[in-house]
């Protein structure tokens, strides 16, 4: 019974989603320069389409996808190009990254985009996933995966069945759930677009059991289009519940295969973020160049969640909030269990940010020192992966590679729950993440070790047949010569 | 304005081996408070000594192995293992055998194995045992208890410490008078002597549900392992696996022959079967690992624990039960790895 | 009586346990097969003897040592010591030395004649090539052994560092 199993893992955490959902989606300021790194999405980097110099529009595609996966990028304002150069970005943790950097000339002018709007009903599952690929529409719920990458790969006989991820987890995270409070009826227009583009039989919306107002909001916007193939249902509040993997276990209770995607058990999962991006894009014409950000934590004087335009320096998003308190220490983008810490706030929102923690020691509570693990089980109770967290932690020092792949390193899925619960305040995430080089690189040459082995022996087989058979040749020339002696 | 990074997750709960082994030790008191009401104040002095025994093992061991004294100082473990070791012990036992017994816990069975989460063995268990084998006689002579109907000999906390101490009594009693054998230990010998069971268990030490005293003393121990369930320092498998086990076994052999074998009950309520299944098979550092394999872990010291009551030649199980299980954690652990996200079993 | 009763049934009951637990597990592998497993099976000789599998057989025949594989290095003497239950011990230097990174084999094509010869000489089949047509390497699939490197008329073969395994 997985969906129990799945229960048995996980945390409660206690969320720190109520200072920035008290206030509406407000949009953020319009800053004079946008940085939009090419690099942006999951796959390959996007190929520019525009030099430097050039006049653009808002909405003007400025960098097309590089073949395999990769995904358009849109100017966010109308401006001048004034330069593609590396810049430093938050997905690469501040290092620089190649991108395109507009001038903003204040005056919105739109790009012509009217083809764009289409009534997807009208065409073709295929013609769908394009177009939503023109839209520069990715995953926007942390990984920015292209979503037509996705859909495509995923596209089966029957039509996988369509699951949109509503269950934000993270304690500090709330866009989607200001998202579904607020523009509930865009979600389900994306939804329904999804379930035209795969063919999909039907779409579950899952949603958190801690969140009434969404789960209301999102209740009428169902009911209103009255669609039969979309239904809603409500997951427990458990950390990391909106995990893929973890999500589709609580939803169909079934399992992705570890070396599997999940379409192979006939499931593809969006963000409902992702859907309602795709409802503007279908809709109104509008591609993927603005995003939600929950700016929160103690280190700003004001949380809340902003309609932010990709590129937007981090810096213009916390003066929105009313700048820095004195007692800000952290600056992470993403949640608290899985976000990247950043060293400064010069970095542009990307289409991957969700949240922006200015976190105090208020929110950190400094890490206890470092004691031995006293294998107290805490971890892998918790661990959403079933692994044993403990055992891991054991094999590493000496690393011992057959017990690690033997205990599921590879599995690990960096949640951060066991490091959570450890008594011992071992950075145990900190070091699988470090290991699992490692060990692919141990397993690696171990397989090639393996086929080397196996091409030897072949070869010396053959050797030995050919050998044989040229022996046999030689008393075969033989014989006739012997025979009127004998 | 620059930050300081660090990797995720950037927020983890507050916790820390020190809280754990506070709560453990709070958890014993009740069990300590009601000893002292039936026993005396022997144990209260054992602690203290077993304590400081402890703790200077323990500083030594750490300036040895040149690590840090206060955080292990600090942690606790140490008088964990005193305590543990010490609630074993005959509350009058001299104090050479508290000491020498958890000096060789801690610096032997503990820090010879690398200290803290590293000890295969139980180390109170270890302690327990070397004082077993090399000093039976001494480990044997416990008190009766004090109330009922029973004959007992209060001692005053000047009296008591003298006695573990000095190991003289005062002029007014000798020692045959002030001690008696364990409820287990009695049954034992009785059943030796070719009593029957309801014969055997006729003897005032005998309460209603088994050793009398040790009857409410488990009660609270069973109380205070019912707090640590639900803090979650312990869970659930291996207390419910020994105990049922012990319960299996019991019955089983009670019902072929009741004459001769003592009823599960009797063995629940006496001896350190519900301190064993709480408190000692719980330590995590010496226990398997997976929720299967600590319920085969649990099951195997209370088999081995009946089995070493009834037929082996000691009175107690416990202690050699748990480390013989210890010694087969790693094979458990082997054939008990969980069955991991996404594979097939 | 019921005391020697049950001691046997318990008893038979636990030996029934241990048998079905180890029922499973793998029967007959002989000791060159669990050598050869830990030899990194380059198929250089460096070790004097054909390649992993000969030296392998060699050492459950009592007839090398241990530390005669270069490339293992000392990781694989220690885990060889470790089967063989000997003292472990440095690599001999007599055996070569191999490089820090693992390196493949690189035919310059300009000036390969295609006269076979290295074909014939790499134990795993790495290379590829006709009778006077251009040879190549098959860089995933070399193991670096260099066995290649003298038949070569032209001197032609030269080490590169191996390519990042790509994922
Ligand atoms: S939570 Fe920490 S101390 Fe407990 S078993 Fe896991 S790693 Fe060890
Ligand atoms: S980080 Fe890895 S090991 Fe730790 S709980 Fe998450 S999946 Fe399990
Ligand atoms: S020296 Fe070369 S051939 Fe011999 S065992 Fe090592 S890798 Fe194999
Ligand atoms: S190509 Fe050369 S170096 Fe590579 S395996 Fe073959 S013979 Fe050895």
């Amino acid at each position: 019974m997985t969906a129990r199993e799945l229960l048995a893992g996980g945390l409660r955490i206690e969320a720190h989603k109520q200072r920035s959902t008290k206030a509406p989606i407000r949009a953020a300021s319009l800053v004079e320069r946008y940085v939009i790194p090419l690099d942006q999405h999951s796959g390959l980097p996007a190929v520019p389409l525009v030099k430097p110099a050039d006049r653009v529009r808002m909405w003007q595609p400025i960098a097309q996808p590089a073949p395999g996966i990769s995904a358009w990028l849109h100017a966010p304002v109308s401006g001048e190009v004034i330069a593609i150069e590396p810049r430093p970005a938050p997905h690469r943790m501040g290092a620089p990254t190649l991108s395109i950097v507009i001038a903003n000339d204040g005056r919105d002018e739109r790009f012509d985009n009217a083809a764009a709007i289409v009534s997807f009903e009208q065409i073709s599952p295929n013609e769908a996933c394009e177009h939503i690929a023109r839209g520069g529409i990715v995953g926007l719920g942390g990984a920015a995966f292209p979503t037509a990458n996705k859909l495509e790969s995923s596209l089966c006989e029957n039509g996988p069945q369509l699951l949109l991820n509503g269950a934000e987890c993270e304690p500090y995270i709330s866009c989607d759930e200001v998202l579904m409070r607020e523009r509930a009826e865009d979600i389900v227009f994306g939804a329904r677009a999804l379930l035209h583009a795969l063919c999909s039989p039907n779409c579950t919306i899952a949603i958190e059991d801690d969140v009434p107002e969404a789960q209301a909001a999102l209740r009428q916007a169902v009911d209103k289009a009255a669609d039969p193939r979309v239904r809603i249902k409500v997951v427990p509040a458990i950390y990391p519940a909106g995990g893929e993997r973890q999500l589709i276990a609580t939803v169909f209770d079934a399992e992705v295969p570890h070396d599997g995607l999940p379409a192979d058990i006939g499931v593809v999962c969006q963000n409902v973020g992702t859907a309602a991006a795709i409802a503007r894009w279908i809709r109104d014409g509008q591609p993927l160049v603005s995003r939600i950000v929950t700016v929160t934590g103690d280190g700003v004087r004001e949380a809340g969640n902003w309609e932010t335009r990709i590129g937007t320096p981090f810096s213009s998003l916390i003066a929105d909030c009313g700048g820095y308190t004195e007692r800000m220490s952290r600056l992470i983008m993403g949640g608290s269990m899985m976000g990247t810490s950043l060293s400064h706030d010069d970095l542009p929102v990307v289409k991957a940010t969700n949240c922006i923690i200015a976190a105090s020691a208020l929110d950190l509570q400094p890490r206890g020192l470092e004691m031995p693990c006293i294998r107290c089980g805490n971890c892998s109770q918790v661990c959403p992966a079933f692994l044993l967290p403990q055992q891991l932690h054991w094999y590493l020092q000496p690393f011992d590679g057959g017990q690690l792949a033997r205990h599921g390193l590879l599995d690990c899925i960096e949640c951060g729950c066991c490091d959570y619960v450890c008594p011992s305040q071992i950075p145990l995430v900190e070091r699988f993440r470090e290991a699992k080089p490692l060990l692919t690189r141990e397993l690696d040459a171990h397989l090639s070790a393996h086929a080397a082995r196996a091409r030897f022996l072949a070869r010396n087989e053959r050797l030995a047949r050919l050998e044989a058979e040229h022996r046999a040749k030689l008393a075969e020339k033989r014989r006739p010569k012997n025979e009127p002696t004998s | 304005m620059t930050f300081p990074t660090a990797p995720a997750p950037h927020v983890v709960a507050h916790d820390s081996v020190g809280r754990v082994m506070r709560i453990v030790i709070y958890a014993l008191l009740p069990t300590v408070a009601l000893h002292v009401v039936f026993f005396g104040a022997g144990l209260l002095v054992q602690i203290v000594l077993g304590a400081a025994t402890a703790l200077i093992s323990e500083a030594l061991a750490l300036r040895l192995r040149r690590k840090p004294l206060e955080p292990f100082l600090k942690d606790g473990s140490a008088i964990v293992t005193a305590m543990l070791l010490a609630l074993c012990l005959p509350p009058l036992a001299p104090w050479w055998l508290v000491v020498s017994g958890t000096a060789f816990a801690v610096l032997l069975a503990k820090h010879l194995y690398g200290g803290l989460g590293a000890n295969p063995f139980n180390p109170a268990m270890v302690g327990y045992a070397v004082l077993l084998v090399s000093f039976p006689v001494q480990l044997l002579q416990w008190l009766p208890p004090a109330g009922m109907d029973i004959e007992h000999v209060k001692l005053s906390i000047g009296e008591t410490i003298q006695a573990i101490l000095t190991g003289s009594l005062p002029s007014r009693l000798t020692w045959d008078a002030v001690t008696s054998p364990t409820p287990l230990d009695a049954l034992r010998t009785n059943l030796k002597m070719g009593m029957t069971m309801a014969e055997a268990q006729a003897a005032p030490i005998f309460g209603t549900l088994g050793g009398r005293g040790w009857e409410w003393i488990n009660v609270a121990t069973l109380a205070g392992g019912l707090a640590l369930l639900q803090l979650r320092i312990i869970r659930w498998h291996i207390p419910v696996a020994m105990l049922s086990a012990i319960v299996v076994c019991a019955s089983l052999m009670y019902m072929i022959d009741p004459g001769t074998y003592a009823g599960p009950i009797f063995h629940l309520t006496s001896g350190a079967s519900v301190l064993g299944a709480f408190f000692i098979a719980t330590d995590p550092i010496s226990a398997a690992t997976s929720d299967r394999g600590r319920l085969i872990y649990g099951a195997g010291i209370g088999v081995l624990t009946y089995v070493i009551r009834t037929w082996g030649g000691y009175p107690d199980g416990v202690a050699f039960a748990v480390l013989l299980m210890n010694l087969s954690v790693p094979l458990i652990d082997r054939y008990t790895i969980p069955r991991i996200y996404g594979h097939a079993r | 009586m019921i005391t020697a009763l049950v001691t046997i049934v318990v008893l038979a009951a636990l030996a029934g346990v241990a048998s079905v637990a180890t029922a499973g597990a793998p029967r007959e592998i002989s000791l060159a097969d669990r050598i050869d497993a830990l030899l990194p099976q380059t198929q250089c000789r460096r070790c004097t003897f054909e390649g992993c599998r000969p030296y392998a057989e060699a050492i459950a025949r009592g007839a090398a040592d241990i530390n005669q594989c270069p490339p293992g290095g000392e990781r694989t003497a220690k885990a060889l010591a470790g089967l063989m239950g000997v003292e472990p011990k440095p690599v001999g230097k007599e055996f070569g030395v191999v490089p820090d990174h693992p390196a493949v084999a690189f035919i310059e094509e300009d000036a390969c004649i295609g006269c076979t010869k290295c074909i014939q000489a790499c134990p795993v089949d790495a290379i590829v090539g006709a009778s006077r047509h251009m040879h190549t390497v098959i860089a995933a699939d070399c193991t670096g052994c260099e066995l290649c490197i003298p038949p070569c008329p032209v001197d032609c073969i030269v080490m590169r560092p191996a390519p990042a395994v790509a994922r």
